[in-house]
């Protein structure tokens, strides 16, 4: 979430404090920051939390750091580890039972590595220079931030969050619900959990709440993670359920209301049968979507266009917003992916084309992504029914695979998920237009092939690469079955 | 009894029910000559029995150890006092392996590929005799042989090794607990073995005469042994055992290793419950009459020179596998080889099995992927001033909850400066490293320069990111 300014040489007014002013300390601000102050600019970076609704704040870093990519990944791995324990004793080791999971231990671990990560980030801005203000402001005229401090005092520069969760409108939601900017730093645990949603924030929490051994329920509205490859958002809710994660499909809440046992009740819709149901939860989350918040910027002040309808800050090619010396990258930009790396990797271009002569651009397509849920989905490209759109299903195959991981065998676990395919087109050379992944270790295994793709790999180039045995990710290099054939695609034999 | 046949598999492995698609008349002839101390398996070949299939579930079940620690970390609670049941272990194992001998068996016979549990050996031109268990004999005809024998572990030839020694044909069966035990080599095979058997919770002691993993990067063999040293595990460097004696039978029994320095004339005395040895393996390509058909053989290794078809200097007779000459000795390469090779005999296809750039996996405590050149080797080809290295210590995030092994991951790419910065070397040491490598292999076999790798977005939070 990054605005940024750019002295006008011709300006003729005061000699301006700063060559770059950057608004948003997380993942995209940080990183065009320090690339900045690598060429020997004067660079500030201003970053402020407002509060949760429930008064939930946190340190320098951003949602990434602070909210998102990192507890979860912790969190998601204790889940997994959970899991591990299992296994384990397939495996031979001795776990005498009980064993259980307790939140406050957990949530303090990753609480204090994100502190340290807090702490990290502002030794480096130290260490490069750039200067830090924890404070939060809007535009006074295009040149000039107005800044507040926690204790509301007027200085020259100031902050702003650019994307939030957002909370349902209805009765009780903002009052009794929490977000994930709240579900990380809880001291106590959350208990009997409703999720309400089907975006990848809604299905990676319940998972993780589910691998600890909490009873979640997801309620969903209609599709689970829309925009993703439909068939294989299917293959992760179908996991989901057999992992024992709830799911009231085509459900929405109507109300939610606090009883005296200090519990929640939530009262929703079934689309699907027309009825009304009810029931209660020690915590109801909203991960309904995230929106910006730009208004508290004074955008409009100073002429910087946003999309009518999601309020993202428009830009260009080069990032740049409808007025010259202020950019955007991150979250908070229309039409980019809202994936940390890809606000990094913005950021730094930016910065070198700003002040390092660079006049490379940042290639926002095959941007590799992977949501972890408890059977972790990796993908690159285009999904299957995106391929269809493009080129028509008679020039594009499919090949595909249901395979099972070897950990998996002693282990007894089911595998009916694990499942992989990539859409190639289908005339001349074959080049691939889309992986996609089901299966442990996700990211690590799409990683590599997304510089495959990158490199405009083609199917024939994939089947001559030779496999690494064993391991799950050399199942891709041996996909021959298309969907076209009607084939039983279930790999067999070692 | 004459049969003829198109195809006969000697002594054979998996991934050659290729030929019986093509309607190829084909018979499979596979014999384990017994271990030292008696042990044989169903078919399969070395991966699925005495390889790459037991020794990746050892090292899970070492992982899992590890993962038990970790979990406390991350709120689990349970007793502190955890055991390993090498017996529960070894017998999930051995059912599963079990269950991939007779998977084999189906697919052969759904194929309709006629199978022997014989030994075959050459007699004649055309000519094989296979000998089964009970010593009945049968001579087979064919118009084409595929010799796909493998390899079977060295021994070090010093009194008391075939007595009361082991190898990785014993290890992944064993009826008992190994114990406190002595591994000799220092090979991949050495190295993965210690490594579970430590992550299990056993003494480990690696006796290593001179270098770790030869011909492997040498920089990262360095980076593998300390960690496995930072972990418990002994190391005896310098040293070769010279005798083997039993102090007391059992299960296991109580073994003294003598052993020489290579420097000098130190010995040394240890005692240990179980002595692995994993000091190399031999072509099984001495006894199988390939004198009485004239195929050439390598005098001094044993293995069998082929063209790039795999063909021997006997048209009619090909090779595929670990015998081969200086080609890789790995599973997923022997299975290319084979199924293109029936291709370009029997589906007029022409593509030859690529060996450059072949990934592959050392699955020690801290796992190790690689592809394309090592430094040294790139050093040699290209010279110092024409390769760039890259390289980034990292540190799991799963790692940092647990405080662990703060860095200790390594990832280095070596690149050609005067090809476009071409990724000659890939190399990567951490967690998962078989997953990471495979898809950048991928990639070096579209010719990936450094460029490209720089503009590609990294999955966040993943280990791999770190390597674009």
């Amino acid at each position: 979430p990054v605005l940024l300014l750019e002295p006008v040489p011709q300006n003729p007014g005061p000699q301006n404090e700063y060559d770059l002013l950057v608004i948003g300390g997380g993942s995209g601000g940080l990183a065009c920051a320090k690339e900045a102050a690598q060429f020997g600019r004067k660079v500030a970076v201003l970053d402020y939390v407002e509060p949760s609704p429930q008064g939930t704040k946190w340190g320098l870093g951003g949602t990434c750091v602070n909210v998102g990519c990192i507890p979860k990944k912790l969190m998601h791995q204790a889940a997994l580890l959970g899991s591990a324990l299992k296994d384990a004793q397939h495996y031979g080791w001795n776990i005498a039972q009980p064993v259980h999971h307790t939140w406050s231990l957990m949530a303090q671990a990753v609480q204090n590595y994100v502190k340290s990560l807090n702490w990290g980030h502002r030794v480096q801005l130290q260490d490069k220079k750039v200067k830090y203000f924890n404070m939060k402001g809007s535009f006074s005229d295009p040149y000039t931030i107005r800044g507040l401090t926690k204790a509301g005092k007027e200085v020259s520069c100031c902050v702003i969050s650019a994307i939030l969760p957002v909370c349902s409108q209805i009765a009780g939601a903002l009052e009794y619900g929490i977000t994930s900017d709240d579900l990380f730093w809880l001291k106590k645990s959350p208990g009997k959990t409703l999720v309400v949603g089907a975006s990848y924030v809604s299905l990676e929490c319940a998972g993780f709440l589910t691998g600890i051994g909490l009873d979640t329920t997801v309620m969903m509205r209609s599709i689970p993670l829309r925009g993703f490859d439909q068939q294989m958002a299917s293959l992760v809710t179908e996991h989901m359920e057999s992992y024992g994660t709830k799911f009231l499909k085509r459900c929405f809440p109507t109300k939610v209301e606090k009883l005296e046992s200090n519990r929640l009740q939530v009262t929703w819709k079934n689309t699907d049968l027309g009825t009304e149901e009810t029931d209660s939860f020690d915590t109801v989350m909203w991960a309904v979507g995230r929106a910006p918040d730009t208004e508290a910027l004074n955008l409009e002040a100073v002429g910087v266009k946003t999309n009518s309808e999601t309020g993202k800050i428009v830009v260009d090619a080069s990032e740049a917003t409808s007025v010259p010396h202020i950019y955007a990258i991150g979250d908070i930009t229309e039409g980019r992916p809202e994936l940390t790396p890809t606000a990094i990797a913005a950021g730094k271009l930016l910065a070198q084309r700003l002040f390092g002569q660079s006049s490379e651009l940042m290639d926002y397509d095959n941007v590799p992504t992977t949501v972890f849920t408890p059977l972790e989905y990796g993908c690159v490209g285009l999904s299957e029914e995106m391929a269809v759109r493009c080129y028509g299903s008679d020039n594009i195959e499919v090949y595909h695979a249901y395979y099972k991981p070897l950990e998996f065998t002693v282990a007894e676990r089911d595998a009916t998920q694990c499942y992989m395919k990539v859409v190639c087109l289908r005339e001349r050379e074959q080049r691939i237009l889309g992986l996609h992944f089901i299966g442990p270790n996700a990211g690590e295994v799409i990683q590599g092939f997304a510089l495959g793709i990158k490199c405009g790999a083609t199917y024939p180039q994939l089947m001559k690469t030779i496999g690494i045995h064993p391991t799950c990710a050399e199942e891709i290099t041996k996909l021959h079955i298309t969907k076209r054939s009607g084939l039983d695609a279930t790999v067999t034999g070692c | 009894m004459k049969n003829l046949l198109n195809m006969l598999k000697v002594n054979g492995m998996l991934g050659n029910s290729e030929a019986a698609k093509y309607e190829k008349k084909v018979m499979v002839l596979d014999f384990v000559t017994p271990t030292p101390l008696g042990n044989s398996w169903g078919l399969g070949g070395t991966c699925v029995n005495v390889g790459c299939i037991p020794k990746k579930l050892m090292h899970q079940a070492a992982l899992l150890g590890q993962a038990l620690e970790d979990s406390r970390k991350f709120g689990w609670q349970f007793t502190e006092e955890v055991k390993h049941n090498w017996m529960t272990m070894t017998e999930s194992v051995q059912n599963y392996i079990g269950s991939l001998n007779w998977g084999y068996r189906v697919a052969l016979r759904e194929k309709k590929v006629t199978y022997e549990n014989a030994y075959g050996e050459f007699v004649g031109p055309h000519t094989v005799k296979a000998t089964n268990k009970r010593g009945v004999e049968k001579l087979y005809t064919a118009e084409r042989f595929l010799i796909a024998t493998g390899e079977r572990p060295r021994y070090l030839g010093i009194p008391g090794d075939k007595e009361y020694c082991i190898s990785s044909d014993d290890l992944f069966s064993l009826p008992y607990c190994p114990g406190k035990t002595l591994v000799v080599g220092a090979s991949y095979v050495a190295l993965e073995c210690a490594g579970f058997l430590a992550g299990l919770g056993l003494d480990v002691t690696v006796m290593v005469r001179s270098i770790l993993l030869r011909g492997f990067d040498q920089d990262i063999a360095n980076k593998i042994g300390e960690y496995m040293e930072g972990h418990g595990i002994n190391f005896i460097r310098e040293f070769v055992p010279i005798k083997v004696e039993q102090i007391e039978e059992g299960t296991p029994g109580r073994l003294k290793v003598i052993a020489k320095s290579t420097k000098g004339n130190q010995i040394i005395e240890g005692e240990y419950n179980t002595v692995l040895l994993a000091i190399g393996r031999d072509s099984c390509t001495r006894k199988i009459g390939l004198d009485k058909v004239g195929v050439q053989i390598n005098e001094k290794t044993g293995k069998i020179p082929v063209n790039d078809e795999e063909q021997t200097n006997v048209p009619y007779i090909y090779a595929v596998g670990d015998i081969l000459q200086d080609k890789l000795e790995l599973t997923p390469v022997a299975i290319q080889a084979g199924r293109l090779l029936v291709q370009r005999l029997y589906a007029g296809a022409t593509s030859k099995c690529d060996y450059v750039n072949v990934p592959t996996t050392v699955f020690t405590p801290l796992e190790y992927g690689a592809c394309g050149y090592s430094e040294e080797t790139a050093v040699e080809k290209f010279g110092e001033e024409n390769i760039e290295v890259y390289h980034s210590h990292f540190w799991p995030l799963e790692w940092t909850v647990p405080s662990r092994d703060n860095n200790k991951c390594y990832a280095k790419i070596i690149c050609n400066i005067q090809d476009n910065e071409r990724v000659i070397g890939f190399h990567v040491l951490g967690p998962n490293a078989g997953e990471v490598t495979q898809g950048f292999a991928a990639a070096i076999k579209c010719g990936m320069t450094k460029e490209q790798l720089d503009s590609t977005i990294g999955i966040h939070p993943v280990c791999a990111e770190v390597c674009v």
